[in-house]
């Protein structure tokens, strides 16, 4: 099939090589500063701190990681592992949830202010989290909610791209369904349970894999609100380990840090591939 | 488009919608409305009261050097940014497409670089070009070329377009990989025929096919070095040399946590409002317009 989609258009020999060394070169290319990165945290500070360092990996990966891990500069990395992780987590699902039950009352109701709350969650579409820093840093000082996990993760679900994802999706579900559900008595909520959220499995995973990492990577938000080192996230928390001044900064355990930082969200990609691109055409259409 | 069936009641809907109309009225339109309400005021400098001046926080803004400058600067590195990531997206999945093998195994070492957080991607740079480690600029020394970030405003703009189109090539990639794979080849094969070659196949035939595609990338790109490379900028330069690198979200930070200057730094977040509100007309615009294809 591929052979044949290809057909007669498709350069053979010299043609074919040189576009895999193009493609080689790309990655090589793409991929060097995590190498880079990966090198550096496998070697000695002063191997680094004395120009050129080398290209190739040491002996002191060991060494390097759990220093990091377990004892950090500021505050241990296993720390602000697990508040990221927490923070990603609590974002997908959080998110996931609020939106499948208010794309399922938009869908399948007629309320009065149905077409007002629409519009509010079209607006929401509109404005990241970057413009309404200051006054949104008020409303969560204002309850207490700083240095907390609710401070870090309700700002970041508070647009509803995913109510709009789920109302697309929704809406192409048959009637039929609803209709045989209606005659047979079932409740709206049994519907949604057993109907509804089923159907949306793809569309679910797809959704968690981009939220994820959308809330991994988040940085300005835990910047302002996280002034203390035990709730640091580890994407934030790595510019605080560079030292203020004319310090050197302890660069194999910064960028063992870095590699810590990329592994989750890369495993979720690379892991899930198919789901990733699909969640990522979706969100963006 | 409408469900022609649909369940009764009104209780069970609102219930079902509270918690979004609640987190988005607490920490979406309060805020936001917020913004607009202080982007009138000048506080006093002790925090007590504040006068209300009515449009002229934005008018001190538009008459600010500083405020164009970053305009400017704002500019420049989104078209950048949106260059550099696009074109060897562009370029790796014209390659990639022409494979009949392996090319899924480069797809996914492509896709990397999306999953690592701009932030990161500013330290990871930061490591390349540091003054005093850095393996890129030791080499750039050894040529004779002194790198220097810190002081240089041209390579600091340099370095933090680099590290925020890094990251968007993935995206990218994917994007143009699907649209390729989505051209038909049997318009490929009849422009063979005729005799074109690869390169007058894919400037007459391929790209304008792709100028879809194209389009809602640049868009898309546009909007990512507008909101989200603060992570960058402030783990690379901090806006500076000479705020040569502060662009307008970096602004709003810095005016208002920075400089705790709250008029000003909301009337900033109103202006960015509007940008954002184009910028998505623009592209629902764009979308309204492809289904229509």
């Amino acid at each position: 099939m591929a052979q044949e989609r290809h057909g007669m258009v498709e350069k053979r020999g010299a043609g074919l090589w040189l576009t895999h060394v193009f493609m080689i070169l790309g990655v090589l290319i793409i991929f060097f500063p995590i190498w880079l990165a990966f090198v550096a945290s496998t070697v000695t500070q002063p191997e680094i701190v004395k120009p050129p360092m080398p290209l190739w990996p040491g002996d002191q990966m060991w060494e390097n990681y759990s220093k990091a891990l377990f004892a950090g500069v500021n505050v241990p990395v296993t720390t602000m592992l697990i508040n990221s992780l927490v923070m990603a987590i609590g974002i997908a699902v959080g998110k996931i949830v609020i939106s499948l039950l208010s794309a399922f009352a938009i869908v399948y109701f007629r309320f009065p202010g149905r077409n007002m709350f629409f519009w509010m969650i079209f607006l929401t579409l509109m404005l990241p989290v970057e413009v309404r820093i200051v006054p949104t840093y008020e409303v969560v000082a204002g309850f207490g909610m700083l240095n907390s996990y609710g401070g870090l993760i309700f700002p970041l679900i508070a647009s509803a791209t995913a109510t709009f994802l789920f109302r697309q999706f929704f809406l192409t579900i048959p009637d039929e369904l609803a209709e045989a559900a209606r005659v047979d008595g079932a409740s709206p909520m049994r519907f949604f349970w057993d109907i509804v959220v089923p159907m949306s499995r793809t569309n679910v995973a797809a959704l968690f894999v981009i939220l994820f990492i959308y809330g991994w990577n988040q940085y300005l938000w835990p910047l302002l609100i996280t002034t203390d080192p035990e709730m640091n996230t580890i994407v934030m928390g790595i510019k605080q380990m560079f030292p203020s001044g004319d310090d050197v900064a302890d660069w194999p355990v910064i960028m063992a840090t870095s590699i810590l930082a990329m592994i989750p969200p890369v495993i979720v990609v690379v892991s899930m591939q198919r789901l990733f691109i699909r969640g990522l055409v979706d969100s963006e259409k | 488009m409408e469900k022609r069936v649909v369940f009764r009641g009104w209780l069970l809907p609102a219930l079902l919608i509270a918690p979004q109309v609640f987190i988005s009225a607490v920490f979406f339109f309060y805020p936001a409305g917020q913004a607009i309400w202080q982007s009138l005021f000048i506080p006093d400098p002790f925090g007590l009261s504040s006068q209300f001046v009515g449009l002229g926080n934005f008018e001190y803004l538009l008459g600010d050097r500083f405020y164009r400058a970053s305009f400017v600067t704002t500019a420049v590195f989104s078209i950048l940014v949106t260059l550099c990531s696009m074109i060897p997206a562009l370029f790796l999945a014209v390659m990639a497409d022409r494979l009949i093998k392996g090319s899924g195994v480069y797809r996914t070492m492509l896709i990397w670089p999306y999953a690592v957080a701009p932030a990161i991607a500013g330290v990871l740079w930061l490591f390349m070009f540091n003054t005093r480690v850095g393996v890129v600029s030791w080499y750039l020394g050894n040529l004779g070329y002194d790198w220097n970030h810190v002081l240089n405003g041209g390579e600091a703009m340099g370095l933090v377009v680099l590290a925020s189109a890094w990251g968007r090539i993935s995206y990218n990639f994917l994007f143009f990989f699907a649209a390729l794979q989505a051209v038909p080849r049997s318009v490929i094969e009849a422009a063979a025929i005729d005799g074109a070659h690869f390169w007058t196949r894919f400037w007459t035939i391929v790209l304008p096919l792709l100028s879809p595609t194209t389009f809602f990338l640049l868009v898309v790109n546009v909007v990512y070095s507008f909101f989200e490379t603060f992570g960058v900028i402030h783990t690379i330069t901090s806006g500076g040399p000479q705020q040569s690198t502060t662009v307008l979200v970096y602004k709003v930070f810095s005016d208002g946590f920075v400089g705790q200057d709250l008029g000003s730094s909301s009337a900033q977040s109103v202006i960015l409002l509007f940008v954002v509100g184009m910028l998505t007309i623009i592209q629902f615009k764009f979308v309204e317009k492809r289904v229509h294809y």
